[in-house]
This record gives structure tokens, C-alpha cells and sequence, in this order.
């Protein structure tokens, strides 16, 4: 299918409007193609292809609301889909948490879209596969990636005069690298708007190098250390942390983000006054659209500033309760780094853990955001500045609050799933025991 | 985790129920679930039409899934409705095999136009990939079924009972959860209908109606002062059955310790939640645990979650070949481990099986995804390991020529592949009940429910929480724990299985939305057993003050 444009969306978006009568309707129109590649001992395995396309009428009554969607465009079936919304209307419970369709918005123009991208081929995929199959093969290590690419679009109408869109490409990459004697394993993740800035070559070759030099790990003890953390593993547990941004639960008493007067933690300080994090729709290495589901414009916007929480997220149902102004979920996590480069940082270390990444991070005790999860596909002892050894996988019981409390240094921002993140160095990690994994 | 994952986290609050990450499909009218969809001569024309343009082009092998996935949801909190959701996807997924290579394409253009378009896609992938292929596909025979049914067996449709009253139960229940003490409480309803026609190139035709339930919720109990909260899961399984599991019917209860119920194939989510709310206050003022060994005794709907992570993922042979390699990992339970016919996976008393049969499990089906008729079979005997799982083109990698059936993909739009079966624990063969089970532990910790639940990548270290915990002293429980969670390592823990509790005690749990592969798909499977004892297990205390 095609990729629409602004102008053949909001046309197609206009005449579905036109057969409205109901109190209020919003129309979604979105449509997607993409691909992938998948492979793994050192061939491939499974390729396909994904094309879809969507429009979603959610007409409303009062606080009746309903919803229909349908995947072809003509007139009749534009009219066919608003009518069977408007008859689910009238059908359905009232929601009494339904807000009314935002009235005009004005957005920033996003720079999401790559064509270059949007052109990916199977042969393409196919190249970039062999980038990591010839370079593993050839250092006796067994390579398992896989990569996705895409263009998608999205756009919003609504009967209060609101109307948006957004066009988007991405390339998303893993690999995970493997010594054939099974006592190494390696692995990055890459991910782009603009694929001509990916380097299969150079991201197998890292995760080749990784798996060589974490062969034939050794078991030390389990406990409280230093740790560098690389950002891919930084940047999970701080999603996990994102979760309790919701002023909603913080103010039902039941997130970290709860204050024990029956207030939310807004204005305090949380974490080490180093830390500062926001989100901006329009960073040229992290864009996303700047719009949401609901047509709420994305701005950049502040969420910890030197340690301090500065917003927490509102839907519009709970500022109006709270009589304060909306406030979207971020689209994008970017956090302050330093001028500290990794071997700096592991120069700089006494006794420590250099981490690639975590894995199976799940939820302990959501009250102190402790989290637990184990290391994988790389993990290494420092010590006097310099790695020494690689060490067996480690399970941890940590929380990202304990941790960024604990920070020693920010190094470099990496783009990470689409957020910006330091390698950071940080005192007093918690690692509960050992795993034999590999 | 995806950018969409990390924005749809971030909207959730603490106790909130997880929705799911994919709904797949798109919203309908609820009337439009009880409407017929394409007759089965038509879509056998229209599979006919991916077969023959595939044979034309070259392929080897082909085949093609027609799907329409009927789904209906409902999410309430308190006495609010906040969403019903109901959608429909409806297409077509070709698979190919072209110079030895998998191809795959799908669209929801199920035109013979449409058809003929994506299955020239699937050939071009096949064929550009055919180049870099060094293992070509080797499929294991499978027997020609020609034009046949499955339907699992319901008796009452979801789609034909009234979302009134599927509305009325989940408030009733919120109610219920209020008016016992409970600060908050989230209920949710999942229903699933698969319709699947299948059709190869190997001459089989076959039509399936798949059904799937899951009630659920989660209550949370406030104190604003200690600044404390604590939730409470629902006590439900999800079930391969229709709406008649929520009948709540007395003959399908049991009662535990505590004043504890216990559901097998029958749900009263009202009494479920007003023991919930009780239960999460109690938690707010139970004893924090002390770390160290204890004897863990554990329900049925608690173990089904350890049984998936430890036993479950590391049977399935892709993860032991090494084709997950790079997302849910590899496996511990390597081939020459199997080989050997004499791997201590547990005690002598676990016998575990994997079954694609077993009535109202949400695994059961007549036919897997690439035409295979189901079955059961073993996969730990005797505590030794006996077997994988594994589909048409791995089983002549481990000697054997036919595939166990167990291949699936979670829509037409998504490539089939190796998922897990239901995998279950037999139960004890000598009569034993629960009650006495807990006579029998002098040191021990009984536990309820699914947690807070990570295993590494080989599946050999894990962390397991629950929903409840009781501490049990000299035979008999003495109270309440909280801070709970049990590190093992998975051989170590089999083999510590001390006693399983008999046949009368057996229940299914499950799992709704198990995810794995790349692109990530969804699958539903069961897991069966009876309540267990596992000896001297490393518990840790997770409390933390910040």
C-alpha cells in the first residue's frame, strides 16, 4: 500500500468527516509496509514482508462514545464505518472519563521520515545479513540478528477542526554473536530514522570482538559493586523508572512517585543532582512525532532537572480533576551525558563491572521500584583502570532510584530505542548471585 | 522492548493491569462478531490461488493461513467501564519455500489480485535470500488430511452473550472489592476467537475455531500514611473454553488454607475479589520474611509460570539450536544432554508433558499451524530428559521424521513458528492431598499466584515471586509474609521436587500473551500440575527502604 500523503490523508479524512452526526468524531487514518530480515546460525532463517492500513472513527454522543474501523477507503465504506461508530454510541455504557475532541492545535514539523528508508529492498536485508554471517564465520563465532525496517504514517481529524500528520521511517537491528566453543557471546542493537547511518559491518564486528574477549568467563562473588554501565543496559532500567511518571497513580497512592502527605513527589529531589532528563520530539538524532494519539502537540519538555522531578505526566481526564494543564507521556528519553569516554571511565575504576546489557528486568516491589534481571553478552571485571577478565553473568536486585543516587560519572549519549542515554558509572550495585548462562 | 512499549509503560500506573501490547485487529461493532465470514469453498479458492501462483514461480512448498481473528475486551475500574474493545483482522499469510529458503508475505487484500501480489513477494524473499542460505529447509513429512474441521469445544459463545452482562459481572466483582475494604481495583475481560483455515501444498484443507477466555484483575490496597500499597492478582486461569468459565461453579472450587478458594475449570470472580481485598490489606501489615532456606510449597496457579520459564522455554528445540539466539536466547538442555538418555532434569517423581490435546488448555487444537494433527508426548520422565519441541523443519535435526505440532503464528499477518505446547506436571500417583502437604513441612513458605518472575538467557538462574505468601511452622501456617521471592537454579530446583499432590488436585494456569521470536508474536499456552513441594529453596528478602 501506499505511504499517504498530508494532503491525500486529510482528504480521505475530510470526506469521512462530511458524513458525520454525531456530537463529536475523531478520525484516525494510519497505514504501514515493512520488512525484516531474520537469521541465525550463520544463515538465514526467516524473512517477510508486512503491509497494512487503517481508519478508525470514534463518534461520541454525550459521554456515549463508540468505535469502528475499516481498511478500504471509498465513499460507501467511509459512510458505512461513521454510521456503524454512531450506532455504537448509542449503544454503550457512558464513559464518565471521556473527554471531549481537542479543539485546533498547531505542531512542529517532524523529522521523521527518511526515504532513503522507506526504500529498503529484500536484497538490501539480505547484504546485511551477510555483513554479520562472512565477518563471524571467519573468527570461529556463530551470528543469530535480525533486522526490521520501515515507513509509516499516521493522521487525525476531528469534528472540533483539529487535523494532524506525521510520516515516519526506522531501521531497528540486534545481534547477538556466539563462540562456537559456547563460552562467548557478544551482541549490539542499532536503530535509526535514516538507514544510510547504519553500518552493519562495524555493529557485527563490535559484537564479534565482545564475544571473543567475554570467552571463558570466571565466577567471582556475588555483591555490592561499582559498575559501568553501558547505555543499552542503562537504558532499561531507566525505562522501567519512566513508568511511575504518572501523576494519575502517583496521586492514588500507589506508585514510587507517591508522596506520604496524599501528594505526588513533584518539586523533590529523587536522585543525584547530575541527572537531568527530557524528552524533545525534535532532536535530530531521537525525532518523533510531535503529536499523539489524541492530537496533544509534543514539546520538549523537562521531566528531571539536577535530580529534581519537574512534570509528571497528566491525561487530560486528570488535569481537569486536578485543575492543571495536560501534560502527554514523552515520546523520546534523552539524558544528560558527560565528556568522560568509556576507556576513561574504566581507567578511572578501582574495582568494578563493566555491563553490556540486562536482560528479563521484571518488577520486584513496585513501591521502591526494585527490579531484578541478569547481565548478558558481556560482562567484565576492572580492576587499577583496566579489564582484567570476563566474569559469569550476575543476577541483580536494584532499584534506578538507589542507582542514580548512586551515580559517580555520566559519559557519551548513545541512541538507544529511539532515546538518548550515557554510559554511566555508578558505586554500590546490587548483583544477588550468578547464573552459568552464556 | 520497542519505543511503542516504552511510551505504552510509561502510561501505566502501579496495580493497573497490563494491556497487552498488541490488540491485535481492528475495532467493529460488536453485531460484526456474530456476523459469518468467508465460506470455506471460497477461501479454498482463494488458498488454491497462493498454492498455485507459488508452484508457478518456483516454490518447492507453500502454504497459506486465511485468519479472521475475532477478539472482545473489556476494561473496568471501580464502578467505571473504561473501554470495550471489540476487532476484527481478517487476511492472508503466505509462507514459501523457493531454493531451499523460507519466504513469507501477508496481506489484508484477500483479492485473487492481493493474493497473487504478496505470494510473488514471499518467492523474491525466498530467492534473495537463497543466497546466503547454507542449511536449505528439510521438512518432515506430514500426512495429507484433506478437507477437514476442529472447533474447541464451548458451551456458551462470548460472542453471543450480551456485553451487559459481561459489564455487570465486572462490576459486581470491583464492587465487591470496594465494599471489602479494597483503595482501588482494575478488571479486566479477554476473549479471543481464532478462525483459521489452512491449506498446503501437501493437500490439506483444514478450517479451525479456536476459542479463548481470560477474566482477570488486580486490587490494590492503600495506606496513605505508612505510605504503603499493596495489589492482589485475581486467582483466575486463562482457559482454551467459552464464556462458561465464568459460571463460578461450586463443584469446580476448592478450598485451601485460610479460607483460601481454589478455581479448576469453573470462576466466581466475585468471591475471587472480595477475598482479594482482604487479602491485599492483610498484606499491608504481614511479617517481612527472613532470608534463608526454606520448603516451598506451591499452588498450581503459581507453579504454572515456573514450569513455563524452566522447563517450558528450555525445551523448545529452536532455542537449543540456537535460532533465538539473539532475543530469548539459547538453552542449558543441550542436545548431547539429551543424547545421553540419562539427564537428571529433576527428581524421579517429575514427569512433565507436552500435549496439544488436553480439553479446555489454551494450546488445544486439532491441527497446529503448518497442517500437523496434534498430540501429546513426553518430555522429562522419570526426572530424566526425553525430548524437545519441535516442528516440521527441525525434527530431523535431533533423528526424527516427524514434526510434534506445535507450530503457530499469533495472526495471519505473522510467520508461523516453534511455540510452546501446553507443558505440564503429572500429578502425584499416591492419594495426597494438599492439607496434608502442609502437615508435612516443618520450615516452609506456601505460595499463591503469579509474581515477579526472570530467568537468564539459558534458562539456568531464576527469581520468582508470587501473589500470596504463608508461612508454615512445624505442619501448620502461622501466618502471612510479605518480601518474598526464591532464587534457584533450574536442575537444582527439579531435583529438590519432593512430593506432588494427586489427581484431585490438579489445575491449569497459563499464560495469555507469552511472547517471543523477532518480530515478537504472542501465543497462549497452559500449563497443568498439582500443588508441589520443592525442599530447602534459597529464599531472599526484597524489601528496601529508599
Amino acid at each position: 500500500m501506499a505511504i499517504y500523503t498530508k494532503e491525500e490523508a486529510k482528504k480521505i479524512l475530510e470526506k469521512a468527516l462530511s458524513f458525520s452526526k454525531a456530537d463529536a468524531c475523531e478520525i484516525n487514518l494510519s497505514g504501514s509496509n515493512s520488512g525484516n530480515i531474520r537469521y541465525a546460525r550463520n544463515t538465514v532463517s526467516t524473512a517477510g514482508h508486512q503491509s497494512s492500513q487503517s481508519l478508525v472513527v470514534q463518534s461520541s454522543f454525550g459521554k456515549k462514545v463508540g468505535t469502528a474501523t475499516i481498511d478500504e477507503f471509498d465513499d460507501a465504506s467511509l459512510e458505512k464505518v461513521v454510521r456503524r461508530a454512531e450506532e455504537l454510541a448509542n449503544l454503550s455504557p457512558e464513559n464518565p472519563e471521556f473527554m471531549q475532541p481537542l479543539g485546533p492545535q498547531t505542531y512542529d514539523e517532524s523529522i521523521t521520515y527518511v526515504e532513503a528508508t522507506a526504500n529498503t529492498t529484500p536484497e538490501f536485508r539480505a547484504e546485511v545479513a551477510s555483513q554479520s554471517i562472512v565477518p563471524a564465520a571467519a573468527k570461529d563465532v556463530t551470528a543469530a540478528g535480525f533486522l526490521n525496517d520501515g515507513a509509516r504514517f499516521s493522521a487525525m481529524i476531528n469534528s472540533n477542526g483539529l487535523f494532524a500528520y506525521n510520516k515516519s521511517t526506522n531501521v531497528d537491528f540486534t545481534v547477538t554473536m556466539r563462540t562456537n566453543d559456547g563460552t562467548g557471546s557478544g551482541w549490539v542493537t542499532r536503530d535509526y530514522n535514516d538507514i544510510s547511518k547504519f553500518n552493519a559491518s562495524e555493529a557485527s564486528n563490535t559484537a564479534i570482538d565482545k564475544a571473543v574477549m567475554s570467552k571463558g568467563a570466571q565466577a567471582i562473588e556475588p555483591g555490592k559493586y561499582t559498575v559501568i554501565l553501558e547505555p543499552a543496559a542503562a537504558s532499561d532500567l531507566l525505562r522501567n523508572m519512566f513508568g511511575s511518571f504518572n501523576a494519575r497513580s502517583a496521586d492514588e497512592g500507589r506508585n514510587f512517585m507517591s508522596a506520604p502527605d496524599g501528594g505526588n513527589k513533584l518539586g523533590q529531589k529523587i536522585v543525584d543532582e547530575r541527572v537531568n532528563i527530557w524528552s524533545d520530539p525534535l532532536h535530530p538524532d531521537v525525532p518523533t512525532s510531535t503529536w499523539n494519539g489524541e492530537g496533544m502537540p509534543l514539546k520538549k519538555t523537562p521531566w528531571i532537572e539536577n535530580g529534581v522531578v519537574k512534570n509528571l505526566a497528566y491525561s487530560r481526564y486528570w488535569a481537569e480533576q486536578k485543575g492543571v494543564g495536560p501534560m502527554p507521556f514523552p515520546s523520546n528519553a534523552i539524558m544528560a551525558g558527560g565528556d568522560e569516554s568509556l576507556e576513561d571511565m574504566i581507567k578511572g575504576t578501582k574495582k568494578g563491572i563493566l555491563v553490556t546489557r540486562f536482560w528479563y528486568i521484571r518488577s520486584v516491589d513496585p513501591q521502591t521500584l526494585l527490579y531484578t534481571g541478569l547481565t548478558r553478552d558481556g560482562t567484565f571485571y576492572i580492576e587499577n583502570g583496566q579489564i582484567k577478565f570476563p566474569v559469569k553473568n550476575f543476577r541483580f536486585n536494584e532499584s534506578p532510584i538507589i542507582m542514580l543516587n548512586n551515580l559517580e560519572s555520566l559519559g557519551k549519549q548513545v541512541r538507544v530505542d529511539g532515546n538518548l542515554i550515557p554510559y554511566m558509572k555508578i558505586r554500590d550495585f546490587t548483583f544477588t548471585s550468578l547464573s552459568d548462562a552464556v | 522492548m520497542k519505543r511503542r512499549n516504552f511510551v505504552q509503560y510509561a502510561g501505566l500506573g502501579t496495580g493497573a493491569i497490563l494491556m497487552p501490547s498488541m490488540l491485535l485487529g481492528n475495532s467493529i461493532p460488536v453485531e460484526m462478531l456474530l456476523e459469518p465470514g468467508m465460506d470455506t469453498v471460497l477461501k479454498k479458492k482463494m488458498a488454491d490461488v497462493a498454492l498455485n501462483t507459488a508452484k508457478s514461480l518456483g516454490a518447492t512448498y507453500a502454504d497459506a493461513r486465511i485468519g479472521r481473528y475475532l477478539n472482545q475486551y473489556v476494561f473496568t475500574r471501580e464502578e467505571k467501564v473504561q473501554n470495550v474493545v471489540n476487532t476484527e483482522s481478517f487476511g492472508i499469510g503466505i509462507r514459501v519455500i523457493a531454493n531451499g529458503t523460507w519466504g513469507f508475505s501477508s496481506t489484508n487484500d484477500v483479492t485473487e489480485d492481493g493474493i497473487k501480489k504478496a505470494t510473488e513477494q514471499a518467492v523474491a524473499i525466498a530467492k534473495a535470500n537463497s543466497k546466503i542460505q547454507k542449511e536449505p529447509v528439510v521438512l518432515a513429512p506430514v500426512q495429507s488430511h484433506g478437507e477437514v474441521s476442529w472447533k474447541t469445544p464451548i458451551k456458551k459463545d462470548f460472542k453471543e452473550v450480551p456485553i451487559s452482562e459481561k459489564v455487570d459481572l465486572l462490576l459486581s466483582a470491583n464492587a465487591a472489592a470496594t465494599a471489602n475494604g479494597a483503595s482501588f481495583v482494575n478488571s479486566a475481560l479477554f476473549m479471543v476467537n481464532e478462525q483459521k483455515y489452512f491449506a498446503s501444498t501437501d493437500g490439506s484443507y483444514i478450517d479451525q475455531d479456536v476459542h479463548r477466555i481470560w477474566p482477570t484483575f488486580s486490587v490494590t490496597a492503600v495506606d496513605r500514611q505508612a505510605g504503603k500499597f499493596k495489589t492482589r492478582e485475581a486467582m483466575s486461569a486463562p482457559m482454551g473454553m467459552g464464556y462458561e468459565y465464568m459460571d463460578g461453579l461450586e463443584s469446580e472450587k476448592l478450598s485451601g488454607p485460610e479460607g483460601i478458594k481454589l478455581y479448576r475449570n469453573s470462576y466466581d470472580i466475585v468471591e475471587d475479589a472480595t477475598l482479594a481485598a482482604k487479602q491485599a490489606q492483610q498484606k499491608l501489615t504481614a511479617k517481612s520474611v527472613e532470608a534463608g532456606k526454606y520448603d516451598l510449597v506451591l499452588e498450581p496457579n503459581h507453579l504454572g509460570l515456573t514450569i513455563h520459564e524452566s522447563v517450558g522455554h528450555p525445551l523448545e528445540l529452536d532455542r537449543v539450536l540456537g535460532y533465538e539466539a539473539n532475543y530469548a536466547g539459547t538453552s542449558f538442555a543441550t542436545l548431547d544432554k539429551w543424547e545421553s538418555k540419562n539427564f537428571n532434569y529433576g527428581s524421579d517423581l517429575v514427569n512433565i508433558v507436552a500435549d496439544k490435546t488436553q480439553v479446555g488448555s489454551l494450546g488445544a487444537v486439532g491441527y497446529d499451524d503448518e497442517g500437523v494433527k496434534t498430540k501429546k508426548w513426553d518430555l522429562i520422565r522419570n526426572g530424566t530428559l526425553v525430548n524437545y519441541q519441535a516442528i516440521r523443519d527441525q525434527v530431523h535435526m535431533i533423528g526424527q521424521n516427524e514434526s510434534h505440532g506445535c507450530c503457530y503464528a499469533q495472526s495471519w499477518e505473522d510467520v508461523q513458528f516453534q511455540r510452546m505446547p501446553n507443558v505440564s506436571l503429572e500429578p502425584g500417583k499416591e492419594k495426597y492431598s494438599l492439607q496434608e502437604m502442609i502437615k508435612d513441612v516443618e520450615k516452609g513458605i506456601y505460595i499463591l499466584g503469579r509474581g515477579s518472575y526472570s530467568i537468564d538467557q539459558q534458562r539456568y538462574n531464576f527469581q520468582f515471586g508470587g501473589t500470596l505468601f504463608y508461612e508454615i511452622k512445624n505442619g501448620e501456617i502461622v501466618g502471612m509474609l510479605e518480601d518474598v521471592a526464591y532464587q534457584s537454579n533450574t536442575q537444582e530446583f527439579w531435583n529438590s521436587c519432593a512430593k506432588i499432590c494427586d489427581q484431585d488436585d490438579y489445575r491449569m494456569f497459563g499464560s495469555f500473551f507469552d511472547g517471543k521470536g523477532q518480530p515478537s508474536q504472542v501465543s497462549a499456552v497452559s500449563h497443568g500440575s498439582s500443588t508441589t513441594r520443592f525442599n530447602g529453596i534459597n529464599v531472599i528478602n526484597t524489601g528496601r527502604t529508599i
